[in-house]
């Protein structure tokens, strides 16, 4: 019989600009160490797989795989890495609990952004070799095209995208991880240094570093440790088309798919009335509107569901690899009413989405409930 | 173990020093052979899993991202896994649980390489795999973890050079009949041990190349299996363990990292005498030492005898428990993830009886397909059944 | 202009066996370095300035002034170098540092003859794994042997740190030149 899986454990370290004083394996034995208390097990006898997410180009070393067991405890386990969102993760421990072979699950990402020194040079090189680096942009034009469009299709006004950084930001000050907390207005906005138009520097979630960890179990293991368990009531994830020249600039029908995936496992028939507050994602400030149209949350005219609570990306940075995993984070803390100065009344019930960034069309999405 | 899972079809392209395809093509070609020897439509496929290594060789960050669409992945689940060399095993692993965990029934599962890209040579890529602060700065390149780790091995048991060489010549020799081999050769002894010295003990015949391949394998549900196919070859264990990244902290005479992943693979597929319930098996090759390692890894025979099996003749195609029949990555080539996958498809032809000129003496059942990565420390196991 | 390469797809047909198809047009090195393929080429810009953090933040300072460092773990009594603030047996922080000697045992070498980037060299290279004295058994770091006749190197021959003049260490692990048999 196949359980229900459930996660008993999260454990973050604070996100920052500039993390000088540790290195990576000390910023993941942190996470870990936090989750592991959180979830009440010990990684070395408790925890049957583990699974970590990075990219071998955002560290500058190549099978980066070489380097996550020993802080997450994990030497001498079954570790596997995903080059994939920290959500890509939590779809692959989802899958392997319920294969009952599996009790407990670690899933792992982390961010040192800063010690990125050519961040532009980098995402050139995931750019196709052939048909698109040869023209030499900086990758922030894809996201300008998409913008564009969007604003063009929608209706939806530049000021509006800047609504969107304004309040994630400002949430972002009660947010006691977040690296970019502010308080601005859209005055700032008119004097924003334009990057890709229309995408202004403010419209762009800056990086931060920091690591994630969450520990996920099948339900009688939750209930055997005894942890308040939060359900992973359903996940989703789709690929659409890596080529610029082949996708479709004005629709993320991929973000559909994956969010179809996830709905119908949960059970949930109307996205726009079943959640009391989304995580999606906020790379772009276009891109929050666009996701939670493609996710069908509706017009959100009665103020539900909220949207990104916790800062989103804008606010808490973005991690990288972990930045589904910081909303995921705060998403548990959320249901568990844990929030502290975040918590909403209401909130039993939520979507956390997250997408891989330009160039991809590589998204994740998960139901999750108290 | 959830819901059962088995291989139903697979395709290979040919392993090159350097192809014309790009890395999209070359898992196109792989992926439309593997459904086509099954006659599946990509329509059909539920999940795509993907395997690549290094990001490095072909200068494409998120690689795995590029390649999706060549290995079907539009519209689809995708995920990628990367476990260095060990990938190509590990990824059936991977399809394995999207399959047995009750998400879909027909997964396709692709492994990719194309090491050629990067210039000027591909060896010059692995000096990222090391520390950054506390080795890279030595200088260190790939051959030197392979040699420290076969002067260790060969002290440790007082081998001969002869004794490890005698892998190199079976599986160079085996892979003559492999359609899509890049260093089928017939090689002998001598031709080994006059070999230019690289990295002593290691010389030129003792290691296989830098490839470009993509291998792909289809995989379903119990029920759907048996739709497709009255063959059906099952995974009926699974494996992978990563031992400590402080390599120097270890003693290299021995991969115990293999063996607690074969440990994990046996538990679930129920063998208990891995030498006689074994009866054919791929492990990895990538130099003609590692055979001998991994054999003893997988437990097929005891530390340090894996050189006397060899010598028996116990793992030639005709002997008692044939190892690397196809010719391994010595003779196929070593396209990194693409090979691990190789050898799954291996097991898979031979299980059918469909390896042709490969095709072993005895009669098999059950084999053993594994491979290795990272800094002498991952290994990734598949126990296969029919 | 060069006349342009088509693809010449190899099939292998005389062997029975599951066919292969046509697939991976092999390229030989002329066919690419003369130019007769289509190629493009991309340098990347990917440069990197790593944290070393707390532990080895420490065993870098202890380099500069000419030490070896390790951690040790009082639940499982390991000296662990190169040093780490965790200790990845138990799970736990680290309890504290020790200096260990600059001398060891050589628990494994080679001699290479062929450098990172695939140069030919005539005098061999010797990287080789050093058993630390001080540390637990089996604790090796990394680093090249010289000094010696390559040829009359051994597993289990105790060698010694030859440091650069104090002046010129900048806290990395070139700051020890090499180890020398004694």
């Amino acid at each position: 019989m196949t359980e229900r899986v459930a996660i008993i454990g999260i454990g973050a370290t604070q996100f920052r600009s500039i993390s000088p004083d540790v290195s990576y394996k000390e910023l993941m034995f942190e996470a870990a160490t936090k989750a592991c208390e959180d979830a009440g097990v010990n990684p070395r006898r408790d925890v049957d797989t583990f699974i970590t997410c990075s990219e071998d180009y955002n560290e500058g070393t190549s099978i980066t795989d070489e380097y996550v067991p020993d802080q997450l405890g994990a030497a001498m386990k079954p570790v596997q890495t995903i080059t994939g969102e920290g959500l890509h993760g939590i779809a692959a421990a989802f899958m392997m609990l319920r294969t009952g072979s599996f009790g407990i699950a670690m899933v792992e990402a982390f961010s040192k952004a800063s010690n990125v020194l050519t961040p532009d040079g980098i995402l050139a090189c995931a750019q196709d070799p052939v048909y698109v680096r040869p023209l030499e942009v900086n990758s922030l034009f894809i996201a300008g095209l998409e913008m564009n469009l969007f604003l063009h299709e929608s209706g939806v006004t530049p000021a509006d995208c800047a609504r969107v950084a304004i309040r994630n930001r400002a949430a972002a000050l009660k947010n006691p991880l977040a690296a970019w907390p502010a308080r601005l207005d859209l005055e700032d906005f008119a004097h924003a240094e334009p990057v890709a138009f229309p995408l202004t520097a403010l419209d762009i979630a800056r990086p931060a570093d920091g690591a994630v960890v969450v520990i996920l179990a099948t339900e009688s293991r939750a209930r055997s440790i005894g942890r308040k368990p939060v359900w992973v009531e359903g996940i989703g994830w789709c690929n659409g088309s890596p080529n610029l020249e082949t996708r479709d600039w004005a629709t993320p029908h991929y973000v559909t798919t994956a969010a179809d995936m996830a709905y119908r496992m949960a059970g949930v028939t109307d996205p726009g009335n079943a959640f009391d507050f989304c995580e999606i994602d906020d790379t772009y400030t276009y891109k929050e509107l666009q996701h939670a149209a493609a996710l069908g949350l509706g017009c959100r005219c009665s103020g539900r569901p909220v949207i990104n609570p916790s800062g989103g990306a804008l606010g808490m940075g973005h991690l990288h690899e972990a930045t589904g995993l910081a909303r995921l984070y705060w998403a548990v803390k959320q249901l568990r009413r844990e929030a502290g100065d975040l918590q909403l009344d209401k909130a039993d019930r939520c979507l956390v989405q997250a997408w891989r960034g330009v160039p991809t069309e590589s998204t994740v999405c998960t139901v999750l409930a108290a | 173990m959830g819901n059962r899972v088995a291989i139903v079809g697979a395709g290979m392209t040919k392993f090159v020093r350097r192809a014309q395809e790009t890395g999209k093509e070359l898992s196109f070609n792989a992926a439309r052979m593997a459904l086509d020897s099954c006659g599946l439509h990509l329509d059909q496929i539920e999940m795509v899993c993907l395997g690549t290594a290094p990001d490095t060789f072909d200068g494409v960050h998120m690689k795995g991202e590029y390649l999706s669409d060549g290995a079907g992945a539009f519209g689809k689940p995708y995920m990628r896994s990367f476990v260095g060399g060990g990938t190509g095993v590990f990824a059936v692993a991977q399809g394995w649980y999207h399959v047995a965990s009750g998400l879909c029934d027909l997964c396709l599962v692709v492994c990719e390489e194309k090491m050629s890209t990067f210039q000027p040579h591909a060896q010059a890529a692995f000096l990222t795999i090391f520390d950054h602060i506390t080795e890279r700065p030595l200088k260190p390149n790939l051959l030197w973890i392979f040699a420290l780790e076969m002067n260790r091995y060969m002290t440790t048991y007082g081998l001969r050079k002869e004794d490890i060489a005698r892998v190199a010549v079976k599986n160079k020799n085996n892979a003559l009949d492999h359609p899509a081999a890049q260093l089928a050769q017939a090689v002998t002894i001598e031709d080994i041990l006059q070999s230019e010295v690289l990295a002593w003990p290691v010389q030129r015949l003792d290691v296989s190349p830098v490839s470009d391949g993509a291998v792909a394998v289809v995989l379903a549900s119990e029920s759907v299996a048996r739709r497709v196919t009255n063959k059906p070859v099952w995974i009926e264990g699974v494996g992978w363990n990563l031992d400590t990244a402080y390599w120097t902290n270890r003693d290299l005479c021995y991969p115990r990292y293999v063996e607690e992943a074969a440990r994990m693979a046996y538990k679930m597929a129920g063998i208990t005498d891995p030498r006689h319930q074994i009866h054919i098996a791929e492990p990895y090759d990538p130099f003609d030492y590692k055979e001998l390692h991994h054999m003893e890894g997988l437990m097929l025979c005891g530390r340090g005898e894996a050189p006397q099996m060899t010598l028996d003749g116990i793992t030639s195609r005709d002997g008692e428990l044939p190892i690397c029949p196809s010719g391994g990555l010595l003779g196929v080539g070593n396209p990194i993830s693409a090979a691990g996958l190789m050898k799954i498809a291996e097991l898979f032809w031979q299980l059918r009886g469909e390896a042709g000129k490969r095709q072993v003496s005895r009669k098999v059942k059950r084999g053993v397909a594994q491979a290795w990565g990272d800094l002498m420390q991952v290994g990734t196991v598949v126990v296969l059944g029919i | 202009m060069p006349k342009r390469k088509e693809p010449t797809p190899t099939v292998e047909r005389s062997i029975a066996a599951p066919p292969y198809g046509a697939v991976a047009s092999g390229l030989s090195d002329d066919d690419f370095h003369k130019g007769r393929v289509c190629t493009t080429h991309w340098a990347a810009d990917a440069r990197y300035a790593w944290d070393s953090g707390i532990a080895i933040g420490r065993y870098l300072e202890g380099l500069k002034a000419g030490r070896l460092l390790a951690v040790e773990c009082r639940k499982c009594h390991r000296v662990m170098i190169p040093p780490r603030m965790f200790c990845e047996l138990c799970f736990r922080p680290i309890d504290g540092w020790r200096q260990v000697k600059d001398t060891g045992i050589i628990n494994t070498f080679s001699l290479c003859y062929v450098t990172w980037d695939v140069k030919r060299i005539k005098e061999p290279q010797i990287p080789a794994v050093i058993e630390i004295d001080g540390a637990s058994p089996g604790m090796g770091i990394m680093h090249l042997i010289g000094g010696i006749d390559p040829k009359s190197v051994r597993i289990g021959m105790k060698v010694r740190a030859v440091w650069k003049p104090a002046a010129e260490r900048e806290g990395a692990i070139t700051d020890i030149l090499y180890w020398r048999p004694f």
